[in-house]
């Protein structure tokens, strides 16, 4: 009930998370879930996103996709401040699974435990994977 | 004979099949997610690095590039272009790609 | 897709009239579309344009209106990076017309 009258007197702000679990370029998520954060930014939630498993292989530097033929999205990671999304959670295990490190990222990223990771997906009051 | 494996060792297990069952002396070419099996520091590096005792490795160029992994291939992989890629199959009898 | 021709050259645009291939845009392109657009183009348009094609050669999107008025703002300072200034530019939203107009695709976020 409270939740309705808070719409209406300007909107409920809850917590997003989006969960990113796929490799650039290999398949068409890592670039729609991007899409899809960018566009969600525009409602004014508490967005966030997080990126587990082979979803750390979204943020790698250096990525250039020149040969390949499609676009180099990776930039795109970069302009999420300027649309005020600035939690971007990296699950430590997965990062040092996969022999990267923090400065092999090319965003700020805060980097979390397998058990604080946990914590904060449990905290979200959505969870959009990709 | 040669294989091609495109999914990444680290989300599904085309990698770890495929080098359960290539014999001695076949080839394995790494593409688009795959190539991350050809990278340094992983904990997919070890089986990789055992299995070249028997098979020859190659992951192709502009995947790797795409991916900020060009710098970063174990030693001993074979990094080729779409022109090798073309001569791998040529080169070869029969090919299993491992989807 | 449509095709139009300006200035001696065919270029490619979708059915909104955004240009399909960034690499198309030249000057003469951007005067055409302003045309289209009904907008006259002043140093103060050019800002704008020149400002978007900058971000997207940056990170590779079209800023939502909000992003880009922020970095307008950060860039040229508040006289230039509020609504009502984009807005008295480009009448029709500043985000969709002036993104048309540099050439670039729909911004992403747009609604």
């Amino acid at each position: 009930m409270s939740d309705e009258m808070d719409m209406e007197e300007g909107g409920v702000i809850k917590k997003f998370m989006f969960v990113n679990r796929k490799a650039p370029y290999g398949t068409i998520y890592a670039l729609e879930g991007l899409e899809v954060v960018l566009i969600s930014a525009a409602f004014e939630q508490d967005v966030s996103m997080a990126f587990i498993d082979d979803g750390v292989y979204e943020l790698k530097k250096g990525q250039d996709t020149k040969e390949l033929g499609q676009k180099n999205f990776s930039p795109t990671y970069r302009a999420l401040e300027g649309y005020d999304i600035e939690k971007l959670y990296v699950e430590r295990e997965s990062m040092e699974a996969r022999g990267l490190t923090e400065d092999d990222l090319l965003v700020d990223v805060i980097v979390m435990d397998r058990a604080e990771l946990a914590a904060k997906l449990d905290e979200q009051d959505v969870l959009i994977s990709f | 004979m040669l294989h091609i494996v495109n999914k990444s060792p680290y989300e599904r297990n085309s990698l770890e099949s495929c080098l359960r069952l290539a014999s001695k002396g076949s080839a394995v070419l790494l593409i688009e997610d795959g190539v991350y099996g050809a990278t340094k520091g992983g904990s997919f590096e070890g089986k990789v690095l055992a299995a070249m005792a028997d098979v020859k490795v190659y992951a192709l160029a502009p995947d790797l590039s795409a991916r900020g992994m060009a710098d970063r291939v174990l030693d001993g992989v074979s990094v080729v272009d779409y022109g090798g890629f073309v001569d791998l199959v040529a080169e070869h009898t029969n090919c299993q790609s491992w989807l | 897709m449509p095709m139009v021709d300006i200035a001696g050259k065919t270029v490619e645009v979708d059915e909104e009239g955004y240009l399909v291939n960034l690499a198309d845009w030249n000057k003469d392109v951007a005067d055409y579309l302003a045309k289209e657009e009904k907008v006259d183009m002043s140093e103060n348009h050019w800002e704008v344009v020149n400002f978007l094609r900058e971000y997207y050669d940056e990170y590779q999107i079209a800023p939502a209106i909000r992003v880009l008025t922020k970095a307008i703002a950060k860039k040229l300072g508040p006289d230039k990076g509020n609504n009502k200034y984009l807005y008295e530019l480009f009448p029709y939203g500043p985000a969709k017309q002036a993104c048309k107009i540099a050439g670039l695709p729909k911004p992403t976020g747009c609604i």
